[in-house]
């Protein structure tokens, strides 16, 4: 298993990319912070996104019934699945009665999360990515590495070599415009040819029984109006109440997520199209752990702008691939910790518990409190021995004045005293980019006391 | 009225001199100060690593040790923020000492904004010198306005640091972002600290100071190696290094 630590540092290799990705990345958080300036209301929006959110959680299997009740109203089909392997079960289940052999696909976390792409893939159906950027690491056989610019980890040359492999574009030619002109094309290929459309959900509105989509692309739009069958996935946390709940998230949503006042399609899908189905999935998969959980129910309110990745100086300089969960940066460190603690027991502690997040995030997250407390999870659990042996025996030494005294007064006479070869070994993590501090001969007590003449 | 001092273990190891240019401050306002010599270590590097099942029993030892004093001052946003954030979990919620302790513990330069209300520095600093918002001090004991949040702008450290004539203060291209420490995280995740210790630096060589200064001598501490290591023409002093001259 790979530690944060191990893949932060493999990334840090290429230091001119490395640097890019940070800039690339804090330009975002900039325009989040001029957009969200042009809303004298924003830390009240953002109160009023966190109360609406507890309160959805608070009645959330009544809200669920509105909505699925108003959605069948409506004459779309409600799908329940307990798990992700159940979710896929049921789209595949759903393709088969339409005979669809090509889908094309918007933005989903919930699908990756569930592993809808291989699944469906093994089991002969083509599914096509028709977001840009998760087209691109489709074609190139990777995961998303953020939730909002899936490719951000790459720059023009790398899309124009993919394109080049996969689509016969121009070797070299690294021009966006043309390079986004051989992906509309090819798209719209896929687009036409689509018997399916699957996308996720933004917001599921309770009393409409309807549901949001978000893009700037258009792609779940054109989708959704070409193919026969729309399916919709969705985590039973996207519920909110009412219509009128609707704007405080989109107002706050894409000033967050890319410093846009509103992302370029806001899609009301509200039933099936003539002579066409409308599906919806409604996914537990492990949400109501969190929901039944005090110290982490809040995670179930994020709405994936991911400013908390864009804001996060660890994420900046590590990349999205360097988390070991689906989802990465301090929400994907919560939720993929809560879920399998041991294997993503180096997340929680890939964090300088700077609070940015908590600060930037739009429906206030208390995400850096709750990156603590998985700290204290995972030692408790025993899947961080070596810290717990360590800081037993130092809480213990701290328990008694004379004996941290002893400890502090060798190591200021011994560490001076090493040679640098020994002093600066492989082991010594502070010392491979940073000299030691000067030792003092007498600690502040040791002065303290002989000054004020006390014992 | 009488202040305890509160000494983080690792400057009273490593930082004797910033320790007491902090009690030269304290005395020289008149406060009747004592360190009491039984303090060891308030908890936070377990705390921090997931360890804050053994630190119950320091965060009592603590307690019992500056319950007496009307206030508890110490050079440190972030083991106060240690105190005020997460002791509550140690105490059970009708604990009164616990209550008295969090209430009155400061750190220093919140202390002189705060309570003391200082107005006046005798004191010539004729440096530029760049704020490092020490991420304890900024977004948990709120020592100014963080940049993410949409707040009228305000910060004690600079209104304290204004407070000297001569002190020029460079804007930086990004005032409130981590310096890459994060206790432990500076050795398990050496790197990426390395990388954002050093953007860090960077911001600050940019805007020409020719001093790093904060509130936390860990994040300075940091800093310093990483200055040292790449012989920077910039240098770091605790906040209470440059206002101490002012105070006889």
């Amino acid at each position: 298993m790979i530690t944060h630590s191990q893949a932060a540092k493999q990334f840090l290799k290429d230091q001119k990319k490395a640097l890019w990705h940070d800039r690339a990345l804090w330009y975002v958080r900039q325009k989040r912070d001029a957009q969200s300036k042009t809303i004298p209301e924003w830390e009240q929006l953002r109160q009023k996104a966190s109360q609406i959110k507890a309160h959805t959680m608070q009645n959330l299997a009544h809200y669920l019934e509105m909505f699925e009740k108003n959605a069948l109203e409506n004459g779309i089909t409600v799908h329940w699945a307990k798990d992700g392997d159940e979710h896929n079960k049921i789209v595949h289940q759903i393709l088969t009665q339409n005979d669809a052999k090509k889908v094309v696909k918007s933005k989903s976390m919930l699908t990756e999360e569930c592993g809808l792409n291989p699944y469906l893939e093994q089991r002969d159906i083509e599914v096509t990515d028709t977001d840009l950027g998760e087209r691109i690491i489709q074609l190139r056989g990777e995961t998303p590495s953020h939730i909002v610019l899936p490719a951000i980890h790459l720059k023009k040359e790398d899309v124009s070599d993919t394109f080049h492999t996969h689509l016969g574009s121009q070797k070299s030619n690294n021009d966006p415009h043309y390079l986004t002109q051989i992906a509309r094309e090819h798209l719209r290929q896929k687009f036409l040819q689509a018997d399916a459309a699957i996308t996720g959900v933004n917001f599921a509105i309770a009393q409409s029984g309807t549901i949001v989509v978000c893009t700037n692309e258009g792609n779940a739009d054109m989708g959704v109006s070409l193919a026969k069958v729309h399916i919709a996935s969705m985590g039973i946390e996207k519920i909110i109440p009412r219509v009128k709940d609707l704007g405080v998230f989109t107002r706050l949503l894409a000033r967050s997520a890319t410093g846009q006042a509103i992302t370029t399609y806001t899609s009301h899908f509200s039933g099936p199209r003539p002579k066409a189905q409308m599906h919806i999935v409604i996914v537990d998969n492990q949400r109501s752990s969190f929901l039944a959980s005090e110290d982490y129910r809040q995670s179930l309110h994020c709405i994936r702008c991911g400013a908390c990745m864009n804001t996060c100086p660890v994420y900046r300089r590590s990349g999205g691939h360097s988390y070991s969960y689906v989802i990465a940066g301090p929400i994907g460190s919560v939720l993929g910790a809560f879920r399998d603690p041991k294997e993503h027991s180096s997340l929680p502690f890939a964090c300088t518990l700077c609070g940015s997040c908590s600060d930037v995030c739009p429906v206030k997250i208390d995400l850096d409190k709750q990156l603590y407390k998985e700290r204290q999870d995972i030692v408790q659990k025993g899947y961080s021995v070596k810290k717990k042996r360590l800081f037993k025996v130092v809480a213990w030494v701290m328990r008694y004045p004379f004996l941290f005294d002893m400890l502090g007064k060798v190591s200021r006479f011994v560490i001076p005293k090493l040679p640098q070869s020994i002093l600066y070994n492989s082991k010594n993590n502070w010392g491979k980019y940073r000299k030691m501090p000067t030792m003092p001969k007498e600690s502040f007590k040791e002065r303290y006391q002989k000054e004020k003449n006390v014992k | 009225m009488k202040i305890g001092l509160f000494i983080p273990c690792y400057m009273n190891e490593l930082y004797p001199d910033v320790c007491f240019d902090t009690l030269k401050i304290l005395e020289s306002l008149g406060f009747d100060v004592t360190y009491p010599l039984s303090q060891t270590c308030c908890g936070q590097p377990m705390a921090n690593s997931g360890c804050a099942s053994d630190v119950a029993s320091l965060a009592h030892r603590f307690v019992e040790i500056f319950k007496e004093y009307d206030y508890i001052v110490a050079p440190s946003a972030s083991c106060v923020a240690m105190v005020r954030e997460h002791y509550e979990s140690f105490f059970k919620s009708d604990d009164r000492d616990f209550h008295k302790v969090r209430d009155s513990i400061f750190e220093i330069t919140e202390f002189l904004h705060d309570i003391v209300k200082l107005n006046t520095l005798n004191l010539s600093f004729p440096f530029r010198v760049g704020v490092h918002n020490s991420c304890h001090g900024h977004r948990m004991l709120r020592l100014a306005s963080s940049s993410e949040l949409q707040i009228p702008h305000f910060s004690k450290i600079k209104n304290i640091l204004n407070l000297i004539d001569d002190i020029n203060l460079v804007q930086l291209q990004r005032d409130d972002e981590c310096c890459g420490f994060g206790g432990t995280f500076s050795v398990t995740e050496p790197e990426i600290s390395a990388a954002m210790g050093n953007a860090r630096i960077l911001d600050h060589l940019g805007a020409n100071a020719e001093i790093i200064t904060g509130v936390d001598m860990s994040c300075l501490m940091h800093m310093q190696g990483l200055i040292d290591k790449n012989n920077q023409p910039i240098k770091v002093m605790h906040i209470v290094q440059i206002l101490a001259k002012g105070f006889a």
